[in-house]
């Protein structure tokens, strides 16, 4: 899963912000606004609950999303990350908040203006991927372009166009119940990208696939990512998927964020004992950049020195595992930043260090740790903690 | 002892109210349903009876005008098309039997009576069926409704239809109407509702509104289950051919009774053989109907 850390900053020149959340909570239940009052209040979920017979699913709910990136917001069952989900299209309301779209507000649209957005600009993938039985795999991918009013022919050419494209040719006239998971959810996929959406809601979309599919089609997804450049809301309830797919990584518990961040981020500068009880199982040789693992500042005459005395040398936004059999030889290995100009060194011992997590990286000065995502931010201090956008 | 007894009693009996007098509630209803209920709403009720006559009418005598043969072999096909080849054996050997024993013609009229009940069953019933799925209010509504319906004895309601719409076919029709109707509004409800949230939501995610998302997920989807509400309609519709008979509808009902006030056992056996042949028949046509949608199972993977 290389290349998912977008700290090459000349594939996202400036992106421009495509979702603006801002305030949004959501209470179910007939006295929701009474229930958010309360929570303002600071009234715990479960005394909501029994005053008001209310749920309080999403409790002030900020963050923004670049246009081209794939923000993952991941969370554990019960968090609210699938209402927050279903309010970016509305299939939820929210009960206060706003959520702009390309600076439409959507939650002013009206029920045909929904009915646009969502046949052309946000489309959805669902966890059991929600095909319908009794349509074909190609009837089921036509579903949007059929409700867009587009003419039986037209839209079965893109259909099986679309089933190609997501390695499916061949399969339109079979029924979904004759296909395996990973194939129906490919269908689901199909069904999504065949109105050309610009967002790409996802709701935990590969939970439901066996371990080895699911990495296949992660692969595929950041594969359909860079080709389509869909904005993509991605749901999931695995840390490590999280952080292997996402640009940005939304910590969601109990309604609230916990933490917005690079994945980088999250794992290095974990804002609280939740998150910071997530990273510690995760696979840091493939969330890192291997920029992470710079310990000493050197000024870039010593680091070109260097190479020329023939150290290896590698691109700063690599994951830490490609550079594995760089360090093998006990020498340094130098980082190369995105304008080819090496930032700095490090060596097996650094890159032990910081593949260990925190115990290892105590003791050293935090300053020396460069900023992990600095380049996408456009800063150039170090030692600077970025903590979310929200 | 039995002193003590009655006074006792005499004094616990100033607790009942009929100690002051009975209350005549059968005088006021038989006062407002004859009196008011009757005349007032007898037009609108004859004009209630008029497509359900002309429905019945026509599906009698098309039943009675096709010739034995013609009738035997289409019903024969259908069955088999329906349900397959054992079905289709069984009714022609029972179709044969029902002519041999005589009761061809009553047979016919039964089936065209039952049919009517059934399609004005299937008219008001899915609609409603439908309602009461897409809003909790009009389920509760609907829902005591059918508790009633399906609670009364329909010999409780079958004095006010005779003062409504008279003797004869079209009041035997109504009374199966209300009899048979509850399960067909409850299955289609039923059906509606176990449609997979996820794919409801997938519906509105991708731009459908709540009509397109009847039509093209949650009506397909229940198609088995709203099948089975016609089955068990045609069933009930069938089990009052009988009592359908004591308010002047003729058929094998009209046979049963008869065979019962004559107190001949052969007679009214041959009637309730024509009712059990036929109920297995719709029976199983119907049932196989509902399979051929079975592309609904596994529903989401």
């Amino acid at each position: 899963m290389h290349g998912t850390q977008p700290l090459d900053p000349s594939s996202t020149p400036q992106a421009a912000r495509r979702i603006e959340v801002r305030g949004v909570s959501k209470a179910f239940g007939t006295r929701a606004d009474e229930a958010l009052e309360l929570a303002r209040q600071g009234v715990s979920k479960s005394e909501i609950l029994k005053r008001t017979g209310a749920v309080l699913a999403i409790d002030d709910v900020s963050f923004s999303v670049d246009a081209g990136e794939i923000f993952v917001v991941m969370g554990l069952s019960g968090s609210g990350k699938s209402t927050l989900v279903r309010c970016l299209n509305r299939l939820h309301d929210p009960t206060v908040g706003s959520i702009e779209i390309d600076g439409e507000d959507i939650l002013k649209a009206s029920e045909q203006r929904l009915r646009e957005l969502r046949l052309g600009k946000i489309t959805m993938v669902f966890q059991h991927f929600a095909l319908l039985p009794h349509r074909t795999v190609a009837e089921n991918v036509e579903y949007g372009l059929k409700m867009r009013g587009m003419g039986k022919a037209e839209r079965r050419e893109k259909a099986l166009k679309t089933l190609e494209n997501v390695g499916l040719a061949g399969w339109g006239d079979r029924y979904p119940h004759n296909l395996s998971g990973g194939m129906q959810q490919r269908v689901g996929l199909a069904r999504a990208l065949a109105l050309d959406p610009e967002i790409l809601l996802m709701d935990e979309p590969f939970s439901a696939l066996d371990p080895l599919i699911r990495r296949d089609m992660q692969g595929e997804l950041i594969e359909l990512q860079r080709r389509y450049r869909t904005t993509i809301i991605f749901i999931t309830h695995d840390l490590n998927e999280a952080l292997t797919l996402g640009d940005h990584v939304a910590v969601m518990k109990d309604g609230r964020l916990a933490q917005v961040g690079k994945p980088a981020e999250i794992v290095l500068n974990p804002a609280d004992d939740y998150v910071s009880a997530f990273t510690r199982d995760i696979d840091r040789g493939r969330v890192l950049p291997v920029r992470t693992a710079i310990r000493r500042a050197a000024d870039s005459a010593a680091l070109s020195a260097l190479i020329e005395k023939g150290a290896a040398s590698i691109e700063g936004s690599r994951p830490l595992h490609e550079a594995f059999g760089l360090v093998s030889g006990g020498k340094p290995v130098v980082v190369m930043g995105p304008d080819g100009k090496p930032e700095g060194q490090f060596d097996a011992t650094d890159m032990a260090a910081m593949l260990a997590g925190d115990d290892a990286g105590k003791g050293q000065p935090a300053q020396v740790r460069p900023e992990t995502d600095q380049t996408r931010q456009g800063q150039t201090k170090q030692g600077q903690t970025s903590q979310g956008r929200s | 002892m039995s002193d003590s007894m009655n006074a006792l009693r005499a004094a616990t009996d100033l607790a009942r109210p009929s100690h002051y007098g009975e209350l005549p509630l059968d005088d006021w209803i038989q006062a407002v349903v004859k009196d008011w209920l009757v005349p007032v709403l007898r037009p609108f009720f004859r004009m209630l009876q008029m497509p359900i006559q002309m429905l019945l009418d026509n599906l009698q005598a098309l039943l009675l005008a096709i010739p034995f043969a013609v009738l035997l072999i289409v019903i024969v096909l259908g069955a088999w098309r329906a349900a397959g080849r054992g079905v289709a054996i069984f009714t022609l050997v029972s179709l044969l039997l029902l002519d041999w024993i005589g009761i061809w013609r009553e047979t016919m009229i039964t089936l065209a009576m039952i049919l009517t009940a059934v399609v004005f069953c299937i008219i008001v019933g899915i609609p409603a069926g439908i309602l009461a799925a897409r809003s909790d209010r009009a389920a509760a509504v609907i829902r005591p409704i059918l508790d009633v319906m399906q609670t009364i004895p329909s010999f409780v309601y079958l004095v006010p239809i005779v003062m409504l719409f008279g003797v004869g076919m079209v009041p035997a029709v109504i009374a199966t109407i209300i009899f048979a109707l509850p399960p067909l509004v409850r299955l289609t409800n039923l059906g509606i509702r176990q449609v997979q949230e996820e794919l409801v939501e997938a519906g509105r995610a991708f731009g459908s509104t709540s009509r397109q998302i009847l039509w093209e997920i949650q009506l397909p989807l229940a198609l088995r289950t709203i099948m089975t509400g016609v089955n068990q309609t045609l069933m009930l519709a069938l089990s009052m051919a009988v009592i359908g008979a004591l308010i002047g509808a003729g058929g094998l009902g009209l046979i049963v009774n008869t065979g019962l006030g004559r107190l001949d056992v052969g007679y009214a056996s041959v009637g309730g053989l024509g009712i059990v042949l036929m109920a297995i028949i719709l029976d199983r046509v119907t049932q196989a109907l509902g399979e051929t949608g079975k592309d609904g199972k596994g529903a989401g993977g």
